[in-house]
């Protein structure tokens, strides 16, 4: 197997500012989260060449795309790249199929139309292969789209903000469509999103973006489990992310237990299958820190574990206490002066109370 | 009616379109896709023949041709007869008068299509000259359709421009629009009545034919 590992630098001061240093893997995804006017469009038109900053060198595998330096530079026709873009520019006066066989040029005519055929079945639209985008859903073009973008037979897929045209039912099942793509497909992916539920349902690692500079990069779970993200708990708060295993239903009692590298969680759900690999969100305003383990409580969770990070806000009185259950990191966001009342410090050995309820639960499917 | 006339105008305006009909895409193509330097003096310059009375325009194209520019020298040398009042001339004439026409209609039809289906017909593996075949034409082909109509019509009535360069030379430069003057001069109102109503039937149809275009493109984009 080729090494389809793809790395970006970025440095350019204007038009528009950039300082990124990313890599992405072949099966990973990697989200590129920040807000609207960061850059991360930039990013991503840099790496299909169709955007040319002052400094860059794009890499696919053993590969140069790009490198100002040296004065590479591979047209955007000639790179192996599918992306899906934002209003997913569809060809108007050409059928989903023959959409899709616009980028199957690389195939000899003959096998075009059965490939086009294919794709657009692998994303079941196998009813829609005549019709024209204007006759197409959001959700269909979308899908078209994808299979567009796949046809090429990538070393890179790029979708940028897939999801921000479609209402949240049809966000949902792209996702999880996606989800599922993910693991057939052998290539790096990568996802510009505004929305931090992409990061938490899709994305193996991620880049914070902001103005153009890469504030942190990382897998999802070691960034989100960082007391200091200033920027994250401004955006969309602080809360650690991990997976976990679904162990125990009870439908009647409406709750679920999960084990993950920590233990054990009772999370407030009656859908969930046994057997199945969710990801868990807990937000960190919602964990209740004690330093006993308290009784006669209607929560369902008490973790026991070691404070591994204690960080004070500067802009305010929050201080956030990153606790190590386990192998799992959780943080928790308290007050300055609860603090000083438990005396809490790196060391400090802290029951981490957690309301079934406030567990966040990502299972694909929903 | 004079018939040779009507044969004149339209062959002017068919070879008017021959002619300017590639330039137009060319240039449209790159005046909607590129940006240079200099791009706001070509399209200054592209609308010229739009704003310049005719007569001055037929002025300045009759100059240019004659036997004493180097133009009109090198057409007498090539050719073996001179630019002003040949029909060669006035397609010629024809050709540059009806630039704007052409041009404007195809760039505007360019630049509607969005610069992400452009983005995306580079990232499926088209080389430039596919994307143009295969995405650009097409998409903007109603607008080439309404430049050509036009251009047809705008030729067919044109008429400052044919007697500067033309003069009225029967079967060779004398059109319907120059050939209905001449009537009315002759006091021949029922000749000049007949060839107007054929160019008023002409305008109408071209009208009605643009309509029918512009609507498809509404639909499409729909």
């Amino acid at each position: 197997m080729a090494d389809r590992r793809v790395t970006i630098n970025l440095r350019q001061d204007s038009p528009i500012p950039l300082d990124v240093d990313v890599a992405c893997d072949p099966g990973d995804v990697l989200a590129i989260f920040g807000p609207s006017g960061s850059g991360k469009t930039t990013i991503l038109r840099t790496i299909a060449g169709l955007y040319r900053p002052a400094h860059a060198v794009v890499r696919s595998g053993s590969t140069t795309w790009t490198d100002t330096g040296s004065g590479v530079f591979v047209p955007p026709h000639q790179r192996a790249v599918g992306f899906v873009f934002q209003e997913y520019a569809l060809f108007p006066h050409l059928s989903a199929a023959g959409n899709v066989m616009a980028a199957l040029g690389h195939h000899a005519r003959s096998e075009r139309r059965p490939r086009a055929e294919a794709l657009l079945q692998r994303v079941h639209l196998s009813d829609r292969m005549t019709r024209r985008p204007a006759e197409l859903s959001g959700g269909e073009r979308q899908r078209v789209a994808l299979a567009r973008a796949l046809a090429r037979e990538p070393a890179v897929l790029l979708l940028d903000e897939p999801f921000a045209a479609v209402d949240r039912v049809v966000r949902r099942a792209l996702q999880d469509e996606i989800h599922a793509l993910r693991r057939t497909l052998d290539m790096p992916l990568i996802l510009v999103t505004h929305d931090f539920e992409d990061v938490v349902r899709l994305a193996t690692h991620v880049m914070m973006l902001e103005r153009g500079q890469s504030l942190a990069v990382g897998t999802v779970t070691d960034l989100m489990s960082r007391p200091d993200l200033t920027w994250l708990r401004e955006a969309v708060g602080l809360g650690s992310v991990f997976n976990a295993i679904v162990a125990q239903t009870y439908p009647d009692r409406g709750l679920a237990e999960l084990t993950f590298e920590g233990g054990k969680l009772l999370v407030a759900d009656r859908t969930v299958a046994l057997g199945t690999a969710v990801r868990v969100r807990i937000p960190a305003r919602e964990i209740i820190l004690a330093t006993s383990r308290p009784a006669g409580l209607s929560l369902h969770n008490v973790l026991s574990g070691t404070v591994s990070a204690v960080h004070a806000n500067p802009s305010d009185n929050q201080v956030v206490v990153q606790l190590a259950v386990g192998r799992v990191l959780l943080l928790a966001e308290v007050t300055r002066d609860a603090i000083q009342r438990l005396g809490v410090a790196v060391g400090t050995e802290l029951y981490a109370l957690i309301k079934s309820v406030s567990v966040e639960l990502v299972a694909p499917g929903r | 009616m004079d018939w040779t006339a009507l044969r004149v105008s339209l062959a002017l305006g068919a070879g008017t379109i021959v002619i300017l009909l590639p330039f137009g895409i060319w240039l449209g193509h790159l005046l909607a896709v590129r940006h240079f330097r200099g791009k706001l003096l070509v399209e200054a310059l592209v609308t010229v023949p739009l704003v310049l009375p005719p007569t001055v325009l037929g002025f300045y194209l009759l100059v240019t041709f004659g036997a004493r520019s180097p133009l009109g020298q090198a057409f007498q040398t090539i050719v073996g007869q001179s630019l002003p009042f040949s029909f060669e001339g006035l397609l010629l004439a024809s050709a540059i008068a009806n630039i704007p026409f052409v041009v404007q209609p195809i760039q505007r039809g360019f630049e509607a299509i969005p610069n992400d289906v452009r983005d995306a017909a580079a990232c499926c593996g088209l080389t430039p000259w596919e994307r143009f075949v295969r995405i650009d034409v097409p998409l903007a082909w109603p607008s080439i359709l309404t430049a050509a109509i036009l251009t047809f019509a705008h030729t067919l009535g044109e008429f400052g421009v044919v007697l500067m360069v033309g003069g009225n030379l029967p079967g060779e430069t004398r059109t319907l629009s120059v050939a209905i003057y001449d009537r009315m001069q002759a006091f021949d109102d029922r000749g000049a009545g007949i060839m107007a109503a054929t160019l008023l039937v002409v305008a109408v149809a071209t009208l009605m034919a643009t309509t029918v275009l512009s609507r498809r493109v509404g639909q499409r984009r729909g």
